[in-house]
């Protein structure tokens, strides 16, 4: 495939729950290796357009095309998607009653084929990766928020995905946490993951992202560059959802 | 969950009390919450069994009974294992998005939940096996000539529908991240009941599970009622014939006792055994 075309292309996607109109006519593209960062206030569409991307939500209307796959409710297409898309979940989401490596591996076993042997080898790498080797053998209740996610971090990795999707990550830690989630997920993007990451966090999104993009009401408001939102916001919604989120 | 310092968290939470109570000289936070039922039914055992054990006649009794027992533990268990299978069936369907095997689902819980357990055995008796072992070819047809195998059939129907309700409970007290986690990992919906759902639902619902072993181990007693020579059939054609319904009623009740009480021990040793580190 042409390295040039967007991994990821997003055409006019509509999604309204009842009366909410979720998503109002997004249209977007993610390049290989870019890492996207998306922001907004609280109701924008962000973690919908996130979801849309793995077929957690289904558009309206419109077409969310992911490796040349159209993303949509058939079974065999959606699980060929999700298998290649990781994705990271605010609260975690890991299974409680296994291990931190049978998290890592359950998936690789069930989906890849991959033998015991060799996906405890990934699994082990991953851990000693994201900094806690030494939480192998424990029960996601027995860490610490920060750990837990880290974990989670590894278990989307131990697929070998093309695109990893953060939804808030940060966001459920206690702030001495945030950083060690947020170094993992630096890693990742100087290796050249290409990175859809719903979060807040300033430094994360000067330092990783090649563009942001300020949502609202279910539209995309701004597409720039980190710099250039932080420093010098275009519309007046953007400067008002800055004032208030940066102090 | 978010609990900062980690080590903290490694010791887990249920065996605190456990931890705490070990090692004292009386064991217990004080003489109210003494568990003074068991020392009660350990001594009026112990009474019992020197009663039984010095007199001929309730030793006589209790060794004719005995071979009611191993029918009412053959079909319990029997019962009991079909219905953990025919409830699981049923309740996937309840949760199913499928509209088809919602309703099948339903309508079998429904209907069951509202007949009478013995009238379910007698209608299945009476009704339901002969027309089916008419219509099966020989010699298969004497698997629904038999009143044990009517007996463990009706028995595990019934409790099925039951077990759906406690399966569907356990599945939808798991929250929804779980689903959508196995999902986004690739897996396909059975896959993710399979490895992520069911595997925790089970652990949630192991105590009413048990208490529903315990449960058909008495309600085995029913299926006396289409003469399958179990306890409650043996106790009451022996009392007919003996004229002696005290001894022997006292004799099916204490054998009921003994088998229940040695159930819910090993329920709860289970229960122990599969919690979820927290």
């Amino acid at each position: 495939m042409n390295p040039v075309e967007p991994i990821i292309q997003i055409e006019n996607v509509h999604k309204r729950f009842g009366k909410v109109h979720a998503l109002n006519g997004v249209s977007t593209a993610v390049r290989r290796g870019e890492v996207l960062v998306l922001i907004g206030p609280s109701g924008s569409g962000k973690s919908t357009l996130l979801r849309c991307i793995n077929g957690l939500e289904h558009p309206d209307s419109g077409r969310v095309i992911v490796d040349g796959i159209t993303v949509d409710r058939r079974a065999n297409n959606i699980n060929a998607v999700r298998a290649e898309v990781g994705i990271v979940f605010q609260q975690f989401n890991l299974f409680p009653h296994l291990t931190a490596l049978q998290n890592i591996t359950l998936a690789q076993r069930v989906i890849r084929k991959r033998g015991t042997a060799e996906s405890e080898k990934i699994a082990r790498a991953l851990l000693a990766k994201v900094g806690i080797p030494e939480k192998a053998e424990a029960y996601p209740a027995q860490l610490s928020g920060g750990q837990q996610q880290r974990v989670a971090i590894a278990r989307a990795l131990a697929m070998n995905p093309k695109i990893m999707l953060f939804d808030e990550p940060t966001s459920a830690l206690d702030p001495e946490m945030i950083t060690e989630v947020l170094e993992t997920m630096l890693l990742l993007a100087k290796e050249g993951m290409t990175m859809v990451v719903v979060s807040h966090e300033m430094g994360f999104a000067k330092a990783a992202a090649n563009r942001i993009v300020f949502m609202a009401e279910g539209a995309i408001v701004e597409d720039t560059t980190p710099t250039q939102l932080y420093t010098n916001p275009r519309e007046e919604r953007t400067k008002q959802f800055l004032g208030k989120i940066l102090h | 969950m978010l609990d900062s310092d980690p080590s903290k968290r490694t010791s887990p939470p249920a065996s605190v009390s456990r931890e705490a109570t070990r090692g004292r000289a009386f064991p217990f936070a004080s003489f109210d919450r003494f568990p003074y039922w068991i020392l009660i039914l350990l001594i009026a055992g112990l009474i019992a069994a020197i009663v039984i054990a010095t007199n001929a006649e309730y030793s006589q009794i209790i060794e004719i009974l005995s071979s009611g027992i191993y029918y009412t533990l053959y079909v319990a268990f029997f019962a009991y294992a079909f219905a953990l299978v025919f409830g699981l069936i049923a309740g996937l369907m309840r949760v199913s998005h499928n509209p088809v095997l919602y309703t099948l689902g339903t309508l079998y819980v429904e209907v069951i939940r509202g007949i009478p357990l013995l009238v379910q055995i007698l209608y299945f008796f009476y009704v339901i096996a002969p027309f089916v072992a008419d219509r099966v070819p020989e010699p298969y047809d004497q698997f629904f000539r038999s009143e044990v195998n009517e007996g463990i059939l009706a028995l595990s129907i019934g409790y099925g529908a039951y077990l759906a309700e406690v399966y569907r409970a356990g599945i939808e007290a798991i929250p929804r991240g779980q689903m959508e986690a196995a999902r986004s990992l690739g897996m396909s919906y059975v896959q993710a009941m399979q490895h992520v759902i069911l595997p925790q639902a089970i652990r949630i619902i192991l105590p009413p599970l048990g208490n529903d072993f315990v449960s058909m181990l008495k309600d085995s007693a029913l299926t006396s009622s289409i003469s399958v020579k179990e306890l409650t059939l043996w106790t009451r054609q022996r009392s007919a014939n003996t004229f002696r319904p005290l001894e022997h009623w006292t004799i099916a009740a204490l054998l009921y006792l003994t088998m229940t009480l040695g159930l819910s021990l090993i329920v709860r040793y289970i229960e122990r055994k599969y919690t979820i580190p927290k």
